[in-house]
């Protein structure tokens, strides 16, 4: 049971085109909508109904989300697609931009209906040129076709979407960044509340979801809410895409039911590369706290589960650590990028980020002090909860969970001034 | 939800009384609760980046930012919990990492936001012992020094140069700790109002580049005054050392300057201690001034008025002077016999009466609130960068401004509309709004184009508006029939009219001279000659209207001058020179234009044996034997003012219902005057910072291109400008601004005492 909703055209020769969408019930959905006069309230509902949370990160449920706009206040309200796709570890959103872009296209449309919208926007990710020029094909086959632009199908309805190319900034994909970053102004969360939904791009209502979330809808509104929800577990409707990446012998998207335990997943994936022994998982992309393999072995791919394990699902984004690897040196990394993709507006991710990856870099290369572990530990609190937006708190998680798990390797690291693992 | 409606929330245990949509730092403020913040303030945005002023809500998962959290009713808030301390703490730390802590050699230490604050929210110890970051400094100007390194990015300067200042200079780049404050590629801030962002600044990133290592903040004693460059009055605190000025900043009075203060009034004290500042009296001795003790040039400058004939007696005051000042004068003139004396010397026409007391007709705070407002002949960004403020907020609020002037002046918002001509056309533009309103046009034969209909109806549709009439309309050889025309306006729409006048005073001037026996006019003295002439406070070729004509004046009379400096003209001419002290140094009153009197000490010594200018008319009063000069203080000076002017409020209603007719003739070529911001008194010509911005007057005359092509002119030809028996060589320079047929050549400034008045037939050559 895989690939049964974003990727559902996998098997097809040439999956993006419009055809191949067509002949998988693409498009059903939208014009079942337009002919039946189905209502906003009613879409709403079932996508409530399908307990699709949103699949960029923050798990917010989408039904939710669309109903905190005031669909009758006057004026134009927008649909933006989060495509930024930026968090270390995932890949997910680019495979449906490339093989199923037309889901998305009709997920947004959709969406727009459901909200009284006009236009939305796709900001894509800037290294993502490819899947920008898939995109935008197949914005033209659906305008070809009737399927967007003006009067949709002859119903009246109108609806246009843009795609827009971002310019490589991590923040961007923090929602109210993205849509700074749309009015051509420097990318920078905003303040929140006003939330986008009062106050969104251009000042106007706004809604922003992830991409596999707006691909997604077709077909809960095709095959029903109920239906959708069923696939998965409680709490944890749907399907969903995971990119494994890391020291596995098949990394890729998969396409599989929420709930399905991890090891099967790690089986799909072709097991572990070249045997070595599993040491942890990041289960959802960089941010989200490392897990111990051994606890890992022990979950399903749910939002409950791996939160119970004090992590959280993310992106979706799995990255595979085996024995060999030094847990010092990773989060050096991982520091390093939070560090040099802080937008630098509130204080405690400028300065803060900084300080961590110092210090982690420090230990990595022999020059740790006894006092770095609880510093760091310290900084970490200092950072969680106190700034603008969700990076700050993305930085910091990392830190906090590998210290907690694999503190005796940075110990060692402070006391020997070398590795504990790989003898270097 | 009315605007009466209050709410109640609890911070720290106490019930504080709310409005909705107030932030809760608002009330904490107003409560007295001491909230830490930086990025903060009431005049700005909220942009809740510092994260300083984080508290503790409750219900609320994590500490929120007391400047960008609503309150609500029933809302609970600990500003000092273990929470909210540990969240403040953690925010100072991260503050005070990469800052260079070089206090021992920063201007800001003891008056630094950073400081104080980290006092009481920052560690005794630092746990950063990695390399800290450093920031190149751009030179951003003559007035704002930056150590950009010292910046912890709060963005206060940024939304400054955004929403008050109306120019974005000030920009963040770069991502993440490598976030720049700066001005992105290098050049001088423009906004005559950047001084601000020196105080806005909570560090010392950006301090004041003239007092840059001039003194320690706790070496100062703050003084109160009035700044008197402009018709504002701007509240300042005056920062003196060893009886010295060392800098002015603004003191907040929300009904005046609100927290804000303009660069020409913030600079300008450097003047003070100029070179050419003088610090003995000089009398003329074998053809040259020399200096003599006081006795001598006192009882030789009785001696030189009581023996003048008194009808060609007078005397000419600068329109900053005080009330105390002018009302001495007066009194001394009235003593010998004669009224002429006249503080209007940049006006350029009186042959119709003014208004009783010329005023801005509206309070300052009221001009935020117009509908519509036509300028003309007002550059007001520059002229009265505080009352330009308030307009800037109407216009910001939907308000239409519009105006009429002889130059396409910029302005830091959108004008509605304008009409940029020729100054002889502006009385016939200003007759098309007349004429579309349906009032009297002066006799000028007016049909309104579609602009000037539109003009009118935004003045008319305006529930409250303003007709200002600026300094170059003051100074205009049609004033009077402009004048005329702008009062027809006003009245026919309903709406305000108001004057911008000359220097600090020109309201209380005129509250004075409503009192007093009708003399000479300035222009009436310069027509007859004098005899024996007091100057209070002139700069003769700089401040007169017709330079020529005042050469000529003190030429043939006895020049008795009070004086703060010696400019060429009276080192040339004067007889008499005595040094008085400057208007930070000495006590008395000023009347801004919307009618306050404010009332200010002297906050520093005068230099060298310069006395104050009204000790200076007592004692010449006790010489020429005057009844009723014994004034002890400067009080009892102002005492007798205030029993004068008892009944007397600014009244811009006008004596004549007609109007001269129009005496600028359209010629070949005309000259355009207006003084610029930088040239507009004695002191401001001589702060040598503001000489430096790139608003001071760059020396050259501007005319539009296709008149430069015209007369087969470039972009720096060396020309000849000539007007009357004058002429002036400077380079030319090609302006869009400029409208075909005028040479933009300012009065007031170095060069322009060679010409004519500032309006009127130029020709113009290669040299």
């Amino acid at each position: 049971m895989a690939n049964e909703v974003c990727l559902r055209t996998l098997h097809l020769d040439r999956p993006w085109l419009l055809s191949s969408y067509e002949s998988e019930g693409g498009y059903e959905a939208l014009r079942k909508i337009l002919t039946e006069k189905i209502s906003q309230e009613t879409i709403i509902e079932t996508v409530k109904t399908s307990g699709l949370r949103g699949r960029g990160g923050a798990g917010f449920p989408t039904g939710l989300k669309w109903s905190f706009i005031n669909r009758s206040a006057p004026g134009e309200k927008y649909i933006v697609c989060n495509s930024d796709e930026g968090e270390p570890g995932t890949f997910k959103d680019r495979d449906i931009l490339r093989y199923n872009p037309h889901a998305l296209i009709e997920g947004m449309i959709i969406a727009g209906y459901a909200i009284g919208g006009t236009a939305g926007y796709n900001y894509i990710r800037g290294e993502f040129w490819e899947p920008y020029e898939r995109f935008e094909a197949a914005l033209q086959e659906a305008r070809d076709a009737g399927l967007l632009g003006e009067n949709i199908l002859g119903s009246g309805f109108s609806f246009d979407i843009h795609a827009h190319l971002g310019g490589g900034a991590y923040v961007c994909g923090e929602e109210t960044a993205l849509l700074e970053s749309i009015e051509g102004k420097k990318g920078q969360p905003r303040f929140k509340p006003p939330f986008p939904a009062m106050f969104g791009l251009y000042g106007r209502p706004t809604i922003i979801n992830n991409t596999e979330s707006l691909a997604s809808i077709p077909d809960i509104i095709r095959q029903g809410g109920e239906w959708f929800r069923d696939l998965g577990v409680e709490n944890s409707g749907g399907s969903k895409l995971f990119s494994i990446s890391g020291n596995i012998n098949n990394p890729g998207v998969f396409e599989i039911p929420m709930g399905t335990p991890f090891s099967e997943l790690l089986e799909m994936a072709g097991g572990m590369k070249d045997g070595y022994k599993l040491k942890a998982v990041i289960p959802g992309g960089s941010s989200a706290p490392v897990i111990p393999g051994e606890q890992m072995m022990e979950l399903t791919m749910d939002y409950d589960s791996i939160a119970k394990a004090g992590s959280m699902l993310g992106s979706g984004a799995v990255i595979i650590i085996d024995d060999r690897q030094c847990m010092v040196k990773l989060l050096d990394r991982i520091s390093y990028f939070y560090y040099e993709e802080s937008c630098g507006q509130c204080t405690p991710c400028r300065e803060g980020t900084g300080w961590m990856h110092r210090v982690i870099h420090r230990i990595e290369n022999g020059q740790g002090r006894p006092e770095d572990m609880d510093l760091l530990d310290d900084v970490t609190q200092r950072i969680m909860g106190r700034t603008i937006c969700a990076l700050g708190d993305a930085a910091a998680m990392p830190v906090a969970a590998f210290i907690k798990h694999y503190r005796e390797e940075f110990q060692y690291h402070i006391d020997h001034k070398k590795c504990m693992v790989g003898g270097r | 939800m009315s605007d009466q409606q209050t709410i109640t929330i609890e911070v720290d245990g106490k019930k504080l009384e709310a409005t909705p949509g107030q932030m809760l730092i608002e009330v904490t403020d107003a409560a007295g609760i001491t909230v830490p913040r930086f990025c903060y303030h009431k005049k700005l945005s909220v942009a809740a980046n510092c994260r300083m002023c984080l508290v503790e809500v409750e219900n609320a998962p994590k500490p929120l930012p007391a400047c960008a959290t609503p309150v609500a009713d029933g809302m609970k808030a600990w500003t000092c919990s273990p929470l909210a301390r540990q969240a403040q703490k953690g925010t100072m730390e991260f503050l005070l990492i990469n800052h260079p802590l070089d206090c021992p050699i920063c201007d800001q230490g003891g008056e630094c936001e950073l400081q104080d604050v980290a006092m009481g929210f920052g560690g005794g110890l630092s746990r950063f012992v990695e390399g800290k970051r450093a920031v190149k400094s751009e030179d951003i100007g003559p007035l704002i020094a930056t150590d950009m390194t010292r910046c912890i990015h709060c963005t206060r300067c940024v939304r400054f140069g955004d929403e008050i200042a109306g120019v974005r200079e000030m920009g963040a780049t770069g991502r993440g700790e490598h976030m720049k404050i700066g001005v992105y590629v290098e050049h001088a801030v423009a906004s005559e109002l950047s001084g601000n962002i020196i105080d806005l600044c909570p560090v010392g990133a950006l301090t004041s580049k003239p007092f840059r290592y001039q003194a320690r903040a706790w070496e100062l004693t703050t003084h109160d005054s009035i700044a008197a460059h402009d018709g504002v009055g701007s509240n300042i605190h005056v920062h003196v050392r060893n009886h010295q000025v060392m800098r002015v900043v603004p003191k907040d009075n929300e009904a005046v300057n609100e927290t804000w203060l303009s660069d020409r009034d913030r600079f300008s004290y450097q003047a003070l201690y100029s070179e050419d500042r003088l610090e003995k009296p000089l009398m003329r001795k074998n053809g040259g001034l020399a200096p003599v003790e006081w006795q001598e040039a006192l009882l030789e400058a009785a001696t030189v008025l009581k023996g003048a004939d008194a009808d060609r007696l007078g005397a000419l005051a600068s329109p900053s002077a005080t009330l105390e000042e002018l009302h001495l004068l007066r009194r001394l003139l009235a003593g010998l016999g004669s009224n002429n004396m006249d503080t209007r010397l940049g006006q350029g026409d009186f042959r119709s009466a003014d208004p009783a007391v010329p005023w801005l007709g509206q309070k300052f705070a009221e001009v935020e609130n117009n509908q519509a407002v036509l300028l003309i002949g007002s550059w007001l960004r520059k002229d009265q960068p505080l009352l330009n403020h308030r307009v800037r907020k109407a216009a910001l609020a939907g308000g239409k401004v519009m105006a009429i002037n002889p130059l396409d002046y910029d302005f830091n918002f959108t004008l509605d509309s304008k009409v940029v001509c020729a100054p002889s056309a502006m009385a016939q533009a200003l007759a098309g709004v007349a004429a579309a309103l349906g009032a009297d046009t002066c006799g000028l034969p007016a049909e309104a184009v579609s602009q000037q209909k539109a003009m009118a109806a935004n003045l008319k549709n305006a529930e409250q508006g303003l007709v200002l009439l600026g300094s170059v309309a003051q100074s205009h050889p049609d004033f009077c029939l402009l004048r005329r025309l702008a009062a027809n306006i006003a009245e026919a729409a309903g709406v305000s009219l108001g004057f911008v006048g000359d220097g600090a005073n020109s309201t209380g001037a005129a509250m004075l001279a409503a009192r007093a026996e009708t003399g000479l006019s300035v222009e009436g003295m310069l027509e007859q000659g004098l005899d024996a002439c007091l100057l209070l406070n002139v700069e003769p070729e700089y401040d007169s209207a017709h330079p020529q004509a005042m050469n000529a004046l003190l030429g043939k009379a006895k020049v008795v001058a009070l004086v703060t400096h010696l400019s060429p003209w009276l080192e040339a001419q004067a007889d008499i020179v005595l040094p008085i002290a400057a208007f930070l140094e000495t006590a008395g009153s000023l009347v801004n234009i919307q009618g306050d009197i404010q009332s200010f000490n002297g906050t520093a010594r005068p230099v060298g044996e310069a006395r104050p200018a009204w000790k200076v008319l007592r004692v010449l009063g006790n010489l020429a034997d005057i009844e009723g000069f014994d004034y002890e203080s400067v009080t009892d000076v102002l005492d007798e003012v205030m029993k004068v002017l008892t009944d007397v409020h600014p009244d811009n209603q006008m004596p004549q219902a007609d109007a001269p007719e129009a005496r600028l003739a359209d010629s070949d070529l005309q000259r355009i005057g207006g003084t610029p911001l930088y040239h507009t008194d004695m002191l401001v010509r001589r702060a040598q910072a503001l000489q430096h911005t790139p608003d001071a007057w760059k020396a050259c005359l501007l005319v539009n291109p296709e008149l430069a092509q015209a007369l087969g002119l470039e972009d720096g030809d060396s020309v000849v400008l000539r007007q009357d028996s004058g002429e002036l060589t400077l380079p030319l320079g090609v302006d869009e601004r400029v409208p075909g047929n005028c040479v933009w050549m300012p009065t007031g400034v170095p060069g322009s005492e060679l010409l004519g008045k500032g309006f009127g037939a130029v020709s113009l050559e290669k040299a």
